[in-house]
This record gives structure tokens, sequence and C-alpha cells, in this order.
């Protein structure tokens, strides 16, 4: 009998972090197939490959803890608790959708989960998640707010200023910075001169610590360590997770400037299989059962896919509504 | 709220007293801008005395960070509370406008109405203070072309108030705009509300009507008397005070009732708000014009330091008067 895989971790937490990151892939998997396959047609940026830290960071969350994210945000979003249809319908652009299809793939939002903003624009939801700490700060009830970005978004004006107004105002804020090699189509050597983003915390006396993002468990306990001292009113953290963006930046990439070899070893040590093989050889999991867990997530996308497929698109009334509540709607 | 007699305040002095009104009455209400508490309570000194009496919790100072502040107010009001951010001057939003046209104005729209956003841009605006052209200019243009923001411009202390109390009020992000120079204007204050979207006829009259909003209502209003007084000219005076929401009901019922319209801004006319007026009541009143709309506004120049320049450059009584005697010479 091997030694079980992280013995001082209770097994049900290893198993919710592994049928997370299964449903995110299965997820991305349905996806990119009915795009490839011409049953739907949107401009998706698939989160593969980064699995492990939304499955991570999540599970540190508590209810009322709030979540901002981006365009590249179907795992956070996932991971977080956002139901699968109401989402899945607004990628489809579906009145059923969270934002009744008019917000789109990249505007995910559902406040009963904390989810209050997913922005298309880069760093642009770091702002904002400081305003969303801000209130939780002044709620005094030991909420805290996450904000998920990239590599990318820190060399981008609204994240320095957003870090240094956290830091000033000690705010309850943590910012994620999901490090997936890339900005766009730029590699992190060619966007910024420092070797990890964590250093970008000293500019602003805040912790700043760097993790891997394909171990979900790593990320747990980082991004616990960042919400503990948060909820403690000890102020934000930068906390770095180093993944890989497995799929590019948009569906239909082509990735030309990835060196094959480096993607190569990344598909290699992709986090999904490397948490199983972890988990099975631990006698966490066996194969049959992790197995049956993604089998599970994969019927579950397929059914919920074709179901929304069938939902109908918004009707012409809903193009003048929700512009602004005026005159006398309320929300 | 304060019993008869009605007293003579500064809108300067009405703002102030908006906002501790709304400070007082809703603890969601916090206010956060450059250097707004106390001892200096902002530049204009318009919200000093309020971190005092309410706590600099609650009247935030913050760093020069303006993309931060209105993407803070924007996630605070997400998080439910009622921001009133300070962006010192109009031209800042260049730094910022990702927040407010991107974030603010889209996200209730984006959710299907599950994301509101509640919360107040004050931010002032210095032409004719000589303080030179990125401290001047009125870019209420940029804001009313971006559906899902609401844009105020008050001329007086009990629109400036009421139309802040509206705008907290509301659900939806509202830029309030205070001209410098009209902050030390004083009037009586009235109490009564000031809803949003709902125009002012400050001088009725039968022969042509003068579109305006913020301080140049005051010049019109002047232009007005004379004209009456000299030539028997009677103008209509119509204070928009709300752009978005626009109350078109009014616009179009009083230019419609005169058959002319001149519209005046101190905003450059070029693209300027003048223009969406212009074409809406060509649009609606072809038939019942007497003469073109036409627009009086800034020159199409950045705004000039030299004073001999920036008093050529803004619109005063004289490109008012002259306007309106080009279009009464339309024989109609």
């Amino acid at each position: 009998m091997p030694e079980r895989t992280d013995p001082g971790r209770d097994t049900t937490v290893l198993v919710d972090l592994y049928r997370t990151m299964a449903r995110i892939v299965a997820c991305d998997q349905v996806l990119r197939d009915a795009i490839s396959g011409g049953q739907v047609a949107l401009a998706y940026y698939s989160p593969r490959g980064q699995e492990a830290t939304a499955a991570g960071f999540a599970a540190a969350l508590r209810p009322g803890d709030s979540l901002v994210t981006t365009y590249r945000g179907l795992h956070d979003q996932l991971a977080r608790g956002v139901p699968l249809k109401p989402l899945l319908a607004e990628m489809l652009g579906r009145a059923g959708g969270t934002g009744k299809g008019k917000g789109g793939a990249m505007h995910i939002v559902w406040p009963d989960v904390g989810l209050h903003l997913t922005t298309g624009i880069v760093g642009s939801g770091l702002p904002v998640a400081a305003g969303l700490a801000w209130a939780a700060q002044r709620h005094g009830a030991g909420q805290v707010t996450l904000v998920s970005f990239g590599d990318g978004a820190t060399n981008i004006g609204a994240f320095h200023e957003a870090a240094n107004l956290a830091a000033v105002w000690e705010l309850p804020l943590i910012l994620l910075c999901q490090n997936n090699g890339y900005g766009e189509h730029t590699p992190v050597a060619g966007h910024q001169r420092i070797a990890s983003v964590a250093d970008r915390a000293a500019a602003y006396a805040i912790p700043g610590v760097t993790v891997d993002g394909n171990d979900p468990t790593a990320v747990l306990d980082a991004v616990t360590g960042a919400v503990d001292r948060a909820r403690a009113g000890g102020g934000p953290t930068l906390v770095e997770a180093v993944t890989y963006r497995l799929y590019g930046h948009v569906f239909g990439d082509q990735m030309g400037y990835v060196d094959p070899a480096e993607l190569a070893a990344a598909w290699q040590a992709e986090p999904l299989e490397r948490f199983r093989l972890r988990l099975v050889e631990g006698g966490v999991l066996t194969d049959e059962e992790a197995l049956a867990i993604v089998e599970a997530a994969t019927a579950e996308v397929d059914e919920a896919l074709a179901d929304v497929l069938t939902w109908p698109e918004p009707g012409p009334e809903e193009l003048l509504t929700d512009v602004t509540g005026f005159p006398g709607e309320s929300p | 709220m304060t019993d008869a007699p009605t007293p003579t305040v500064s809108v300067r002095a009405a703002i102030t007293r908006a906002l501790g009104e709304a400070l007082a009455g809703d603890e969601r209400v916090v206010l956060l801008g450059e250097d707004i508490a106390d001892p200096g309570g902002g530049v204009f000194g318009v919200t000093r005395g309020l971190s005092t009496t309410y706590g600099a919790d609650r009247v935030r100072d913050t760093p020069i960070s303006e993309q931060a502040i209105v993407g803070a107010a924007v996630g605070a009001a997400l998080g439910g509370l009622r921001p009133v951010a300070e962006i010192m001057f109009m031209d800042f939003l260049a730094v910022c406008l990702d927040q407010l046209a991107n974030h603010a104005a889209k996200l209730r729209y984006m959710s299907g109405g599950l994301t509101p956003v509640p919360m107040v841009v004050r931010t002032a605006v210095g032409g004719g203070l000589g303080v030179g052209a990125q401290h001047s200019q009125m870019l209420e243009a940029w804001l009313t072309h971006v559906p899902g923001l609401q844009v105020v411009v008050p001329s007086t202390p009990t629109d400036a108030r009421g139309l802040l109390h509206s705008a907290i009020a509301s659900d939806d992000p509202t830029v309030f705009i205070e001209q410098v120079p009209l902050l030390s204007f004083k009037a009586p204050l009235e109490d009564r509300p000031v809803p949003l979207g709902l125009a002012e006829v400050k001088r009725p009259g039968t022969d042509l009507t003068v579109v305006t909003y913020g301080r140049q209502v005051h010049d019109a209003l002047a232009v007005a008397t004379t004209l009456a007084e000299e030539e028997g000219i009677e103008l209509e005076i119509l204070d928009l005070r709300s752009l978005a929401p626009l109350d078109t009901d009014t616009l179009l019922e009083s230019v419609g009732r005169t058959g002319r319209a001149v519209v005046l801004h101190e905003a450059v006319v070029t693209g300027g708000f003048g223009a969406e007026l212009a074409a809406l009541l060509s649009e609606h009143l072809f038939g019942q014009l007497r003469a073109p709309v036409l627009r009086v506004g800034a020159t199409p120049t950045p705004l000039p330091y030299a004073k001999s320049l920036e008093r050529l450059a803004l619109p005063g009584r004289d490109r008012l008067l002259q306007a309106v005697r080009r279009c009464m010479a339309h024989p109609g």
C-alpha cells in the first residue's frame, strides 16, 4: 500500500479539487468540440491548463466573498459555482444566460456566488475589485475579494493603481495573478523585465508569493494564507500562480509564437492528469473512481450544452431594457 | 431641511450641504477622491467639514489614481455602497474613462440587470479661470455618447443640491459636472427635489428658445433681459439641467412653440452636445422651424491660457446675441 497523498489533508477536499478540475476540463473540451463542429460560434478564450489554479483558489473562499475575473474566466466561474446552464447560455447568447444573453462570454456575472464582474478589458478588474474589498471592509463581516488576472495585466496602469490603493487602505483583497506565460502572443520575458510577477508586491509593501499554479493544493494553501490575512485586517496579498495556457490566446490560435518543445512539455505535465496520478498513486482515488468523475463531468456538460442549444435567444423587447433604470425601473 | 426664510447660499455650499445630507441619511453613502478630506476638503473646498463630521473612513482621501478612484467606486457600488467619487478636473476623465465608459456604464446591461452601478462622479471644470487647456474642458459629449451614463449640469444652488440627491439615489452611474466659476454663484436655496431628466423653463418667451445648461444659463438670462428691454424680443430660456436622461418633451414643446432655437454651451461646438440637440430638433420639428438651429460654444481649439484668448475661445453673451440676431433675421 503506497503512502497516502497529502496525509494531513481531508480526502474530501482533494476529491473536490479533482472534481472541480475535471468539470472545467470537460466544459472546455465540450465547448471546443462544439466550436470545431460548427454547433456554436463564439470568441472562446480557453482556460485549459489553468484549472488547478481555479480549483485551488475557489476552495479557499467562503460564501459571501467576492470574485472578479477576466474574459479567460470559465475555470474561475465554474470553480466558484456559477451554475452551468446559465453560464453556457450566456456564452451562446441565450435569453436564459446569466446576463440574458446581453453580456456574452466575456461578461459572466452571478452575484449569488459573489461573481460581480467578468471583464474583457485587461487589468481593469483590479480597481473594481478594490472597491468591492472596500465595501467588504466597511461591512465588517470579514469578507474578502479575490481578483483574478493574467501576467499581461500587471503591465497596465490599472493594476498598479489598484495594488497601491489596496495597500494604502489595507483592503481585504487577494490579487491572484494567473501567470500563464503569455500576454496575448507575447511571452512574459518579452513584456516585463522582472523574473517573477510576485516581485511587484514589493513596490506596494505587501506580501508577494509565487506558487505552482498547476498544483491545486499549493494554490489552495497560498490563497488560504492570503485570505486569512485579509480577513484578519492584514490587507492585500499578491499571489502569483505559475501555470500555462495550453490552447493559446483565443480559439483557433495556431500558437506559432510558442516553442513546440515548450508546449509538448506543458502537455506532458498538464494539471488534471498530474493530479489524478497523485491521487491514485496516493490511494485517495482509484482509477475507476477518477474515471467516473471525468465521465460524470463530461455527461453533465454534454447534457447542459444540448439543452441550452434549444433555449431561445433574447427577444427584441430586451434590446432597450437594462440600459439604465430610468424612469423608475428598479433592479 | 430648513424652514422659511429661504437662505441664499452659493452653489458650493449647496453641494456641500447635499453631500452632508446624503452622508447623514444613508450609511451606504461614501465619498472618495484626491484631498477631499479635511482640512482642505477638496481643492475647491466642496467637501470641507465632511470628513470631520462623518469620518475619514467614509470621506476618504485617495492617492492620485483616477482609474483606482472610479474603479473603486464601481466596485463599492457593486458591493452595496453608494459611492460619490470626485475627479478633480473633468479633463482627468481621460485617464479613467475605461472605468466609466466600459464598466460603470455597461455593467447593468451586460448582466441583464443583475449588476446596476449606483455611483456618482463629481467633477469640476475650470473654463474661465485661466488655468489652461488641461484643466478647463467641458467634455459632456464624451459621456452622453455612452449609453448607461447619466449626466447632469446644475446652474443654481437649488438644482445642484436637488440633482445631487437624485444622482445619489439613482441606481445608475451619474456624472455631476461642477463648473468652477459657478461655485460662488449665490441664490436662494429652495427646499425641493430636482429629479433627473427634467428641464426647466427659466424664463418664458415667444420668439426664440435658448437651449442651455450650467453657468451659461445665466448668460442666456442676461441676454434675454437685454433683448426684451431694448428690442422687445422675448427669448425663452430652457435649462436642460440633465443631459442624460434628456427631457425631450420639454425641449420639443418649447422650440415647437417658438419656432427658433439657439443652443448655447461652454463646450467646443464641433461634435458637442449641441449637435445632438440640433439634430433632435430638426428631426422632430423640421416643418415648424422658422430658422436653422444655431449652436454657440467654444472655438475648436484647446482652451488658451492667456486671458485675451480664453475670452475669445469661450462663448459669451456677445456670441449668443449674434446667434440670436442671425436666427431672428430669418423671415420664417
